[in-house]
């Protein structure tokens, strides 16, 4: 705005404030999986034992198997409703996106609560595995995947493509996975993106559960070897960081400068 | 479609209502309302008190700083350096939060954190530290470091609607800046900036994951009490007193989403 010194000067100022009060926690981390207890001499200990202990290995797969699990979920269930619903029935847009942005309103918390009953049936028919987790997660990122579906539906002429594809004599099922979907493409990316994240951060659940993915082993660490969780901590924020890094340099390339 | 409506009425819809349901039922399965009544007890009265008290000071808190780091970035060009990783890294520390932070500040203000001993080194205190990071003042500055990334995020969008045009106009007709802020653009911005923080308050109420981690004994505040009842099966009737709680929090963060959505309206009439 006003170009003055002092104002430069104040909001460089403030801009390191904040930038000290986001680094510092992280430089701890780091200080804290480096250092040996005690003595505080500087090893790389915890790092490099990191993949040796097999309960983590474990959880990092479980984890890992869960984000794609979600993914597909995800995938699976939304686009080709989201796409019906536009082409076919948008009466119903408003319902689906009530639903879709609901598990911003009923807390991950609640819905722990009141799933045993679901779960004692989810258990009976497929069995009691930490990857029926894969349920929950699919609503837990329903709102965030709706959001970038629905910005790269309107984004195409989905109603004018579907028509010049059934005249041609495509049928719906073809319209959809072969004509709608690579349009939107880099929507069901980001939601993708997203998806693996908010799974890979995920610990209320999994916690309450009591199954064994990535963070609740990091709390489980945190008790027996410091250093180590600390490290597996670190190690999992900048992962997020670098995937949801690709996904912003993806939503530029979607959205050319200046316009929202 | 349809696969999309079963599947969230399953895994959504009917979580949701059993807790509702069982909120209002006795241990035989009748309805009463023991359970609810439960919850004006002592315990998770304190309990909803410090919540509250939590997420009204971590939104606060949070909000004003969030809107200022905001503010900060919106007056830089689009495509600088300082506006991409101020967003990107807000976007990770939003929404990756829980277990990591806690650890974070752990390390940072915990028993032989880095800041608690430089602290000691600095003043000879004595090393081991103090827990108030595993106390309320703590979790607040713990929320504040995901709060004030949400607010930026959330609010970005309101100061960019902010059109230079108006501000012309302002001074043309011989506004002082003062005047601009005071008159213009503070009212504009001001349901957006009320409604994020509202959105900021329910986040801090239902978040657990940080809490949990940093936390691991005792249950100060709501969603610690939801955990306890959940996962202790010596005393009877407790799990049940979960969906009680639960309820609560249903009703707390709907109350103030609905609020959200209403001042989201209003803020669009302006600021889209």
């Amino acid at each position: 705005m006003t170009g003055s010194v002092s104002w430069r000067v104040l909001r460089g100022v403030l801009l390191l404030a904040f930038a000290a009060f986001f680094v510092l926690p992280l430089l701890a981390l780091l200080d804290f999986s480096t250092k040996v207890p005690g003595t505080g001499e500087r090893t790389g200990e915890a790092w490099r034992t990191l993949l040796d202990d097999p309960a983590l290995t474990e959880a990092i797969k479980t984890s890992v198997l869960l984000a794609v699990l979600t993914v597909v979920g995800m995938v699976v269930l939304l686009v080709p409703t989201m796409i019906w619903v536009r082409l076919r029935v948008p009466r119903a847009s408003r319902l689906v996106e009530f639903l879709c942005l609901l598990p911003l309103t009923i807390p991950a918390l609640v819905i722990v609560v009141g799933m045993k009953g679901v779960y004692a049936w989810v258990d009976y028919f497929i069995g009691d595995s930490a990857l029926t987790l894969t349920f929950v997660y699919v609503v837990l990122v329903l709102p965030y995947a709706y959001r970038a579906l629905d910005a790269s539906l309107s984004s195409i002429d989905a109603v004018t493509l579907a028509e010049a594809a059934r005249s041609l004599g495509a049928g719906w099922l073809t319209v959809i996975v072969r004509v709608i979907t690579p349009n939107i493409w880099a929507g069901v990316l980001s939601a993708a993106f997203i998806a693996v994240a908010l799974v890979l951060g995920e610990y209320t659940i999994a916690s309450l559960q009591n199954y064994e993915t990535l963070q609740v082993v990091i709390v489980l660490l945190g008790k027996s070897d410091a250093p180590q969780s600390m490290a597996l901590s670190l190690a999992a924020i900048l992962f997020a960081a670098v995937l949801l890094l690709l996904l912003s340099l993806l939503d530029r390339r979607r959205r050319p400068s200046g316009k929202k | 479609m349809l696969p999309f409506l079963v599947f969230v009425g399953i895994f959504l819809l009917v979580p949701t209502v059993t807790v509702v349901v069982g909120a209002f039922q006795s241990d035989d399965g009748g309805f009463s309302l023991d359970r609810v009544r439960a919850l004006t007890d002592e315990t998770p009265m304190r309990a909803l008190r410090e919540s509250m008290l939590l997420s009204f000071s971590s939104a606060a808190v949070g909000s004003v700083l969030g809107a200022l780091l905001a503010y900060l970035v919106v007056t830089a060009p689009p495509t600088s350096v300082i506006r991409r990783t101020v967003t990107a890294v807000c976007g990770v520390l939003a929404q990756f939060g829980g277990v990591t932070l806690a650890f974070a500040w752990m390390a940072t203000l915990g028993f032989g954190g880095l800041v608690t001993n430089l602290l000691a080194d600095a003043f000879g205190r004595d090393d081991s530290g103090s827990a108030w990071l595993y106390e309320l003042p703590g979790l607040v500055l713990v929320y504040t470091y995901f709060q004030i990334p949400l607010m930026v995020i959330v609010f970005l969008p309101a100061l960019e609607g902010l059109r230079p045009q108006w501000r012309e106009a302002a001074v043309n007709l011989g506004a002082s800046t003062r005047q601009y802020w005071f008159q213009v653009a503070l009212p504009l911005l001001r349901p957006a900036f009320l409604g994020s923080a509202l959105l900021l308050f329910a986040n801090a109420f239902a978040a657990y994951a940080t809490a949990a981690a940093l936390v691991s004994q005792g249950a100060p505040i709501t969603p610690l009490l939801i955990r306890s009842a959940l996962t202790s099966e010596i005393v009877l009737g407790q799990a049940n007193f979960g969906y009680a709680l639960a309820l609560q929090m249903v009703v707390v963060v709907a109350v103030v989403m609905t609020l959200y959505a209403w001042l989201l309206k209003r803020t669009s009439r302006w600021l889209s």
